[in-house]
């Protein structure tokens, strides 16, 4: 099943189960959204529950908190994470602080679905990966599903989840077929998954990110180093655990993420390898980042600027030497 | 045009006491060092909370500004929960965890006092979208400020109220400053209420020192926003007798402009006019204000009386 598909049939399926779920977002009703991914939604659940919106991040994000103050269970679309700028307050002074300092009288059961990545061409404006904004922010969730399994399981479990829920997924994703259960499929939040078992070093990705560590990992066995792919899936709350007991066992890290460097998440992952591993690191710990600048959009510059699974395996074959 | 009932009127003038007298022992509360924070007060604004409030029934629902005392009030918040907030004590309305401008009273219908301008706007209709999806008759005032009127969440709020046709009074309190900066210098045209044209809704100005005008107008708006046919934007004129803060100069301002003001008192005026309807005696009044005040030492005492939450219960409740 296509990531896109999977996407959609999580949002039917949780709407079909629960009434009080809502669609609100600039064209994911009757255009079915910018990549699809909401298509057929209007028609099959009405236009009280599906609504077109203005062009107004702001509204929009501020309309899902007011209604599930008010008993409703929206999922609310923000096209292109470099858009989230201009309805930030919403998200981090309204949404994600609201249960804790009105001492828990309200539950805002909101799940914020976005989009970030670069490969498309997009340019600068349309490419962005912010990820780390939000995972900077307490009383925010943050998942970032990189298969179709785990965006349908991880949008469920989202949907279900009685805090703010942001889905960060990824533009060159959507294209892209894998396995998904069939019947009830929910993935937790908050548990990382080993893609791939290895023992000489552990390679933690983001989204689009794991298949290129999963490249890598083969081009890597080929050299006789065997790297072990961990998937954190949930950025915040983070499974540190599976992140401090993989590193405990290979005893080298290194970290790859389509978001910049400086401040993003890879250097949570460090910092905490860093606190609650040290003694078992073997090797400076690794970034593999796209360099600091905006994402270019012409594609000989935009293919230079993305990391890929050449220069994930490189950085491993620097730790590993 | 809608006049009040004699019940309702006493209702509302208690309650512009209630939020008057509420106010000034805030005042001498922070004054005296009890209450921690920044404070903004709403005194010589009692009018539009108390009038529109009056019109609402337990189920609806208030988006209250970072001015919002009285907005909380007139919707029904307890004063001894709401004091003990202000004070940061654990039986608060937030347990401590919001003060005067996080204050929340969800069992009143109160979504909370915003200490963002203009950010509770979009709150409030998403709130009346709900009511329109549940079918549950619930009408949601949104106040703001003249402030608040040129952030881009109200513009985007009244404009998605009136596309979707929603069950919302917006009210703006327009008290003639932006925290420390006149109108002349933040708005170009001559009114707020004027924009409403712009977004396809009805738009009222009134005298907001006036109690029945602001009565008339909310109770069209209110009538109209519970039959389903969509949102009103009030305007209702009006002025604070202090600072934007407690503790602000207030350098900006002439004192004749505040004494031509203080002349507008809403609540000597509203007195007035209930007099002159024989519906107010001096024993009713002073049997009325002495309730009042009796009802704020309660409240002044029993924040006093609280306990302060424990410090660890500042990890608790980021998550649901």
């Amino acid at each position: 099943m296509r990531y896109v598909k999977a996407i959609a049939d999580a949002i039917t399926e949780e709407m079909a189960r629960d009434e009080r779920v809502i669609l609100l977002g600039e064209d994911v009703g009757a255009p079915g959204g910018t990549f699809g991914a909401t298509k057929g939604l209007l028609q099959q659940f009405g236009g009280e529950r599906v609504r077109d919106t203005p062009i107004s991040e702001t509204a929009i994000v501020g309309a899902a908190i007011g209604a599930a103050a008010n008993g409703l269970r929206p999922i609310v679309e923000i096209m292109f994470m470099d858009f989230i700028g201009t309805c930030w307050d919403q998200v981090v002074n309204q949404m994600a602080k609201m249960h804790y300092m009105f001492g828990g009288q309200v539950r805002l059961p909101v799940v914020l679905r976005t989009h970030t990545g670069a490969g498309l061409n997009a340019g600068p404006q349309h490419s962005g990966s912010l990820e780390a904004w939000a995972v900077h922010v307490p009383g925010l969730k943050v998942v970032m599903p990189s298969t179709p399994a785990d965006v349908k399981g991880l949008l469920k479990s989202a949907i279900r989840d009685d805090n703010p829920v942001i889905v960060v997924e990824n533009k060159t994703l959507y294209a892209t077929k894998g396995e998904v259960p069939a019947g009830e499929h929910l993935v937790p939040i908050g548990r990382a998954e080993v893609r791939r078992e290895g023992k000489d070093v552990t390679v933690v990705a983001l989204s689009r990110m794991v298949h290129e560590a999963l490249k890598a990992a083969d081009l890597l066995s080929k050299d006789g180093i065997s790297a072990e792919v961990l998937d954190p899936r949930t950025l915040s709350p983070l499974d540190r655990d599976a992140l401090l007991g993989s590193v405990a066992k290979t005893g080298r890290l290194v970290i790859a993420h389509e978001a910049w460097g400086p401040c993003g998440f890879g250097a949570e992952i460090a910092a905490i390898a860093a606190e609650g591993a040290f003694r078992s690191l073997k090797a400076p710990v690794r970034r593999v980042t796209p360099p600091f600048t905006p994402v270019p959009f012409s594609p000989p510059m935009e293919k230079r600027w993305l990391p890929d699974a050449g220069k994930i395996a490189a950085a491993v074959r620097e730790v590993c030497a | 045009m809608r006049e009040p009932t004699r019940e309702q009127g006493l209702a509302i003038y208690r309650m512009m006491q209630l939020i008057r007298r509420f106010e000034e022992r805030v005042a001498e509360c922070f004054a005296g060092g009890e209450i921690p924070g920044f404070i903004h007060l709403s005194v010589g604004q009692e009018a539009p909370p108390a009038a529109v409030c009056a019109l609402l029934g337990p189920d609806d629902l208030v988006g209250a500004t970072h001015r919002g005392h009285g907005q909380c009030l007139a919707k029904g918040a307890p004063p001894d929960r709401m004091m003990a907030e202000l004070f940061g004590r654990a039986t608060g309305t937030c347990r401590g965890k919001g003060g005067s401008m996080h204050l929340c009273d969800m069992a009143h219908g109160v979504l909370g006092t915003n200490g963002v301008v203009g950010a509770s706007l979009p709150i409030a209709v998403g709130t009346a979208l709900a009511s329109r999806v549940r079918g549950s008759g619930q009408v949601t005032a949104a106040f703001f400020g003249d402030g608040a009127a040129n952030t881009g969440a109200a513009h985007e709020a009244l404009n998605l109220a009136s596309v979707w046709e929603l069950p919302v009074v917006f009210v703006c309190e327009n008290n003639l400053y932006a925290e420390f900066t006149p109108q002349s210098v933040h708005t170009k045209a001559g009114s707020i209420a004027q924009r409403a044209g712009a977004y396809g809704m009805r738009g009222v100005r009134v005298d907001g020192n006036d109690v029945p005008a602001v009565f008339a107008a909310a109770a069209e708006a209110v009538e109209l926003a519970r039959g389903g046919r969509g949102p009103t934007l009030i305007e209702a004129m009006t002025y604070r007798f202090r600072g934007h803060h407690e503790g602000d100069p207030m350098a900006y301002r002439q004192k004749a402009e505040l004494e031509e003001w203080r002349a507008k008192d809403p609540l000597p005026r509203f007195r007035g006019w209930l007099g002159e309807r024989g519906w107010l005696t001096d024993a009713e009044r002073a049997r009325l204000e002495a309730e009042v005040q009796a009802e704020v030492n309660a409240a002044t005492e029993f924040a006093r009386q609280s306990p302060w939450p424990a410090p660890e219960a500042a990890l608790e409740g980021v998550y649901a």
